[in-house]
C-alpha cells in the first residue's frame, strides 16, 4: 500500500465466528483506489460476513478494515460516507416513494438538495424516471434491485460495494446495470462486486479474491487467474460416426451430442500430438475448435465447486 | 489492470469536513413523522376515538357520584388521565413499532450503514414520538371540549409532564423495538407491561380510594406519577405533589435513556 494514497478498502486479519462456525478465518487483502474488483466464493464462503462487517453491520471478533485509511470501528463515521454497499436481499420500505426513499437516504449522510439532480440523473440511468412516485411496495423484484443500487450511491460513495447486484434479474437490467457499473468505474469509483455469474466477474472485474471457508484461496488479476490454469480445451467431432483411440481416452472431460472435449496439459499434450493419433487411427475430423479455460474451470479447480444450473458459483 | 492512482469523486471526502449529524437527524425525524402520517387513520384517529369510547362509558357509568377531586367532576377528572395514558400508549407504539417494523422487513440496513451515531438515532426517535402524541392529545383535548371545560391551573407543569412521559415511553419504546425480533416480542410488552401499567396508575380513579397493598404498589409506578402530574397541571390537585411527580418520571426518563443509549451504542440486538 502507498502511505500516501490510502488502499480503496483494507482487510487485514478479520475473524469472525457465529457460535461454532467459523465464518471468517483471518482474512487479509487490500482493494486500490479505482480498481474494478470481483469477490467470488461458493455458498457460504464469507463473502456477506464481510461485507457485511465492510458496511457495519457485524462486527469482527478480530481485525481491522478501513475504507481508504479510515477504520470502519474507529472512525466509523467517516468511513461509512465513503462507502456504498448494495445489500443482497431485496429490502425496501413499504411506506415511501422511490424518489422520496432515496431523498431520505441521501439526507442520512448529511445530503441535501445539491444531490437531487444527481438523484434525477440516477433514475434515468437505471431505467427508474417513471416510477420515481411509484410506492416501494407496487415495484417489481429488478425494479427494486435497481433502487437499492441508486440508494447505495446517492452520496456519491467513492468506494461502491455490490452483493450479487444482479441475482434474479433479467437480461436488460444485467446490460444496463453493467453499463451503468462500467460509467462509474471510469469516472474513477472503485467497485467491488460479488456475483454468482462468473462471465460477469470475468468481463467486469481487473482483479479477483475466490475465498472459500472464510479463506482467501487466491487474489490475482483477472488475466493472471486464467493463465495459470495449466489446461487448454480442445473440441472435437469425428465424422463418419468415428471412435476416439483408446490412447485419447483419458484426456476426456466432457462428450456429448458427438462433441468430445479433450483437457490438454500445457507442455505435456501438445495439439499436434492429439492430431498426430487421430491420423494414425484413420479418423476423419468434421470439426474442431479449442477453448481457453474460464473463471468457471479456475473456480472450480480452487474451490472443489461444481457448477450448478450453469454457471452458478456465488 | 489496474487504475490504482486515479482519483476518486471528491464529493463524499467533501462531505467529510461539513458537520452533517444535524441533517440526518432531522432526515430521520421527518422520515419517522412521514411513516406515522401516511397512516393518520391508525395512528391518530384510531387511538382518540378509543379513548373517546372510555370517556363516553365511564363518565356515563360514574354520573352521580361523588367528586375525586373538590370542586371537580368526574368527567373532568378523567379527561387528562385518559390523554396522558394515550399519550403513552401512543409514544411507546410509534417507536417500537417503527424499529420492529424495518427489523422485520430488513431495511433497517438502511440506518445502520448510516454514519448515523446512537444520539442521532435516540433524539430523532424520541421527537417523532413526542409529535404524534402531542398530535394525540391536541386532537383528545379539543374532542373532549364538548363533554367538559377543563381549567389551566399550571401549564408549564402539564408541558413538562408531557414532554417528559412521552419521551419516557418513546425511549422504552426504542428499547422494546431493538429487543424484540418478531411482532410477538413486541405484543406481549404492550401486553404485559405498557397495558396494564397505564390502567394501573390512577386514570380511572385516585389512588387513595384503593386498598393499602395496591395503594403502595401504585407509587412504584411510574405511569401514576405522569397521570397524577398532568393531572395536577389541570386541576392544581393531584394525589403526590407535583415535584415528586417530575422527579420520579425525570428520574425514569435518565434510567431507560441510559439503557437505550447503550443499546444504541452497543449495537446491542442490531449489529452481531
Amino acid at each position: 500500500m502507498n502511505t500516501l494514497v490510502p488502499d480503496a478498502l483494507s482487510i487485514d486479519g478479520v475473524h469472525k465466528s457465529f457460535g461454532t462456525v467459523q465464518a471468517l478465518d483471518g482474512i487479509s487483502f487490500a482493494i486500490r483506489r479505482g480498481e474494478f474488483f470481483g469477490l467470488l466464493g461458493p455458498n457460504g464462503a464469507g463473502k456477506s460476513t464481510l461485507i457485511n462487517i465492510v458496511a457495519g453491520l457485524i462486527r469482527p471478533d478480530q481485525g481491522r478494515v478501513a475504507v481508504l485509511g479510515h477504520d470502519t470501528v474507529r472512525d466509523w463515521r467517516s468511513a461509512r460516507r465513503l462507502i456504498g454497499v448494495v445489500p443482497q436481499e431485496l429490502v425496501f420500505d413499504p411506506f415511501f416513494k422511490v424518489v422520496d426513499m432515496l431523498r431520505i437516504q441521501a439526507g442520512y449522510y448529511g445530503c441535501g438538495r445539491e444531490v437531487w439532480p444527481w438523484i434525477d440523473e440516477m433514475l434515468v440511468r437505471l431505467d427508474l424516471e417513471n416510477k420515481r412516485n411509484a410506492s416501494m411496495r407496487a415495484l417489481s423484484g429488478g425494479m427494486k434491485r435497481r433502487v437499492l443500487i441508486a440508494q447505495a450511491l446517492v452520496h456519491r460513495p467513492p468506494v461502491v460495494i455490490l452483493d450479487e447486484p444482479t441475482a434474479g434479474v433479467d437480461v436488460e437490467l444485467r446490460r444496463t446495470l453493467w453499463s451503468f457499473l462500467r460509467e462509474l468505474h471510469a469516472r474513477g469509483t472503485t467497485v467491488v462486486l460479488t456475483t454468482h455469474y462468473l462471465e460477469e466477474a470475468q468481463d467486469l472485474c481487473e482483479r479477483i479474491a475466490i475465498i472459500d471457508r472464510g479463506r482467501v484461496r487466491v487474489i490475482e488479476t483477472t488475466t493472471q487467474l486464467l493463465d495459470r490454469h495449466p489446461f487448454r480445451f480442445l473440441r472435437l467431432k469425428l465424422g463418419n460416426g468415428g471412435v476416439l483411440p483408446e490412447s485419447l481416452r483419458p484426456l476426456v472431460s466432457d462428450e456429448k451430442n458427438g462433441v468430445t472435449e479433450l483437457r490438454l496439459e500445457r507442455g505435456k499434450h501438445p495439439i499436434s500430438g492429439v492430431f498426430a493419433a487421430l491420423r494414425t487411427a484413420g479418423l476423419d475430423i468434421e470439426d474442431v475448435h479449442t477453448r481457453e479455460p474460464d473463471l468457471e474451470d479456475i473456480f472450480i479447480e480452487l474451490t472443489g465447486e461444481h457448477a450448478v444450473a450453469g454457471r452458478v458459483a456465488g | 489492470m489496474s487504475r490504482g492512482d486515479s482519483q476518486p469523486p471528491d464529493f463524499a471526502a467533501a462531505e467529510l469536513a461539513r458537520f452533517s449529524d444535524r441533517v440526518g437527524f432531522l432526515t430521520l425525524t421527518g422520515k419517522e413523522i412521514k411513516r406515522f402520517w401516511s397512516v393518520l387513520g391508525q395512528t391518530v384517529t384510531a387511538p382518540v376515538i378509543t379513548a373517546l369510547l372510555y370517556l363516553l362509558v365511564f363518565a356515563q357509568a360514574m354520573q352521580g357520584r361523588a367528586p375525586v377531586y373538590p370542586g371537580v367532576s368526574y368527567t373532568a377528572f378523567l379527561v387528562p388521565g385518559l390523554v396522558m395514558m394515550t399519550v403513552i400508549q401512543n409514544a411507546f407504539a410509534n417507536s417500537s413499532s417503527s424499529l420492529t417494523q424495518s427489523k422485520i422487513m430488513g431495511n433497517l440496513v438502511f440506518l445502520l450503514m448510516a454514519p448515523l451515531g446512537a444520539w442521532e438515532w435516540f433524539a430523532a426517535y424520541v421527537v417523532a414520538a413526542l409529535v404524534r402524541a402531542a398530535l394525540v392529545a391536541t386532537v383528545m383535548l379539543t374532542a373532549t371540549l364538548f363533554f367538559v371545560r377543563l381549567p389551566l391551573h399550571a401549564p408549564l407543569a402539564l408541558l413538562a409532564m408531557f414532554l417528559l412521559a412521552g419521551a419516557s415511553l418513546a425511549v422504552l419504546g426504542l428499547i422494546a423495538g431493538i429487543v424484540a425480533s418478531k411482532f410477538d416480542h413486541l405484543a406481549a410488552f404492550t401486553n404485559f407491561i405498557i397495558t396494564p401499567l397505564s390502567f394501573l396508575s390512577g386514570v380511572f380513579y385516585s389512588v387513595h380510594a384503593l386498598p393499602r397493598f395496591w395503594f403502595l404498589a401504585s407509587h412504584l409506578n411510574p405511569f401514576f406519577y405522569m397521570i397524577d402530574g398532568f393531572r395536577y397541571g389541570f386541576f392544581g390537585q393531584a394525589d403526590v405533589p407535583i415535584l415528586l411527580s417530575l422527579a420520579w418520571v425525570a428520574g425514569f426518563l435518565a434510567l431507560v435513556s441510559a439503557i437505550c443509549l447503550w443499546m444504541l451504542m452497543t449495537g446491542y440486538k442490531l449489529r452481531r
